[in-house]
């Protein structure tokens, strides 16, 4: 049979075209589910602009032990013991957590005091600015959060943030550490090699209506206050409202949330 | 033709050298493993959603939950059942399919992926 290149050519188009409409037609029949829904839960805590009023006076050196020990038992945080320490919440001197609003002279009790210190979950963090692949980031209600499954190890926020908040996995927490010692908190995870970690503010405990780690710790001393600065009406603008408290570096104009009432 | 002999047994060869990657490893492998069910996960009868869904979806769901929850907040998943669930690999999945070595490393070893997820996540003891 002759056939003109026309004719042929005409077959050839309906061809591909049957052939691509199976291929959707295929794909049109496998197990599809609507619009997926995810919910908040109704119990979580929300806000505009987490704080923490730390009150030095009322916190002793065994209560911020105590603070630190839960924060760092409910998310399994290790303790290398050495220079490649993991800190999410941890203390130093005044002269060192303040820079610039030393003196000489100053009372032997400040100076000596070891102060709790975290992430002060700015609210304009250079962390987050430079965080090429958004692994860190700003919650609405003002948490500086991270996202280890995005973390590239990059460590530029390392470097933007000026309270040394943030540690980098420099060895596999699981295979140094983990494997030795039992993790605490069997319901959260690791952290994996690579990754910079650093407080969430207990944004896990927040989310089922329970405050954060270290505030909980100490609630029979109060000495550690959790709450909304845009809530005229919460407890830490109470007590800002009342005392005079500090910031770190506050010069640097991140606008830290970390209250200290010296 | 000329030398047919030659020319057949030359494509034979041929193709039976370039299909070999797929051959050998249809002998090598055989039959996929089925992954087995924890008397727990057999128990409540279904899984999040529809068995099939799961089978062919559950890694596009896992990443979703892991956004949701982390980046989004929403750690409440609804299903299209309507029953809620807690998003959660290591509290909710693994809960329920608490044998991981006959359920989730069979089929992936099999298909040689290897997914990140116990770099971080805590998987859970097996009675072994």
């Amino acid at each position: 049979m002759e056939r003109s290149r026309r004719s042929f050519l005409k077959i050839l188009g309906i061809s591909t075209l049957g052939l691509g409409t199976l291929k959707s037609v295929d794909l049109l029949a496998k197990v599809e589910l609507g619009e997926a829904v995810y919910e908040r839960n109704p119990k979580g805590l929300t806000g505009k602009r987490w704080a923490l009023v730390v009150d030095v006076e009322k916190l002793d050196e065994e209560a911020t032990q105590k603070a630190i020990e839960a924060c760092h038992r409910i998310h399994n945080v290790p303790d290398y013991g050495d220079d490649e320490e993991i800190k999410w919440i941890w203390t130093d001197k005044y002269g060192h957590a303040f820079p610039g609003q030393e003196y000489d002279y100053l009372a032997a009790e400040i100076e000596e005091k070891p102060f709790l210190l975290l992430c002060n979950h700015c609210s304009n963090p250079p962390c987050v600015r430079v965080c090429p692949t958004k692994a860190t980031w700003q919650r609405e209600d003002g948490i500086v959060m991270m996202d280890q499954h995005r973390c590239i190890g990059c460590r530029y926020c390392m470097a933007a943030c000026p309270f040394g908040a943030r540690s980098f996995n420099w060895k596999d927490p699981k295979t140094t550490y983990w494997n030795e010692h039992e993790p605490p908190n069997p319901t959260y995870p690791v952290r994996g090699k690579g990754v910079v970690e650093k407080c969430n503010l207990c944004a896990e405990r927040l989310a089922v209506g329970e405050m954060p780690a270290c505030v909980e710790a100490v609630k029979d001393s109060k000495a550690i206050v959790f709450g909304d600065l845009e809530d005229p009406d919460s407890e830490v603008r109470e007590i800002l409202h009342e005392r005079f408290a500090i910031r770190r570096k506050p010069e640097l104009g991140t606008s830290p949330n970390v209250y200290y009432i010296v | 033709m000329y030398n047919k002999g030659l020319v057949i047994t030359g494509i034979v060869i041929f193709v039976l050298f370039f299909t070999s990657p797929f051959l050998i490893g249809l002998v090598k492998s055989g039959p996929p493993p089925e992954p087995e069910l924890s008397p727990k996960a057999k128990l409540a009868k279904q899984c999040v959603e529809a068995k099939e869904y799961m089978v062919e979806y559950h890694m596009q769901m896992l990443d979703e939950w892991r956004n949701e929850a982390i980046r989004e907040g929403k750690r409440i998943y609804v299903a299209t059942d309507g029953k809620e669930y807690t998003v959660s690999l290591q509290n909710t999945c693994m809960d329920c399919h608490s044998n991981k070595s006959k359920f989730c490393d069979q089929c992936h070893n099999y298909a040689e992926v290897n997914p990140y997820c116990w770099e971080c996540h805590i998987e859970p003891k097996e009675k072994l």
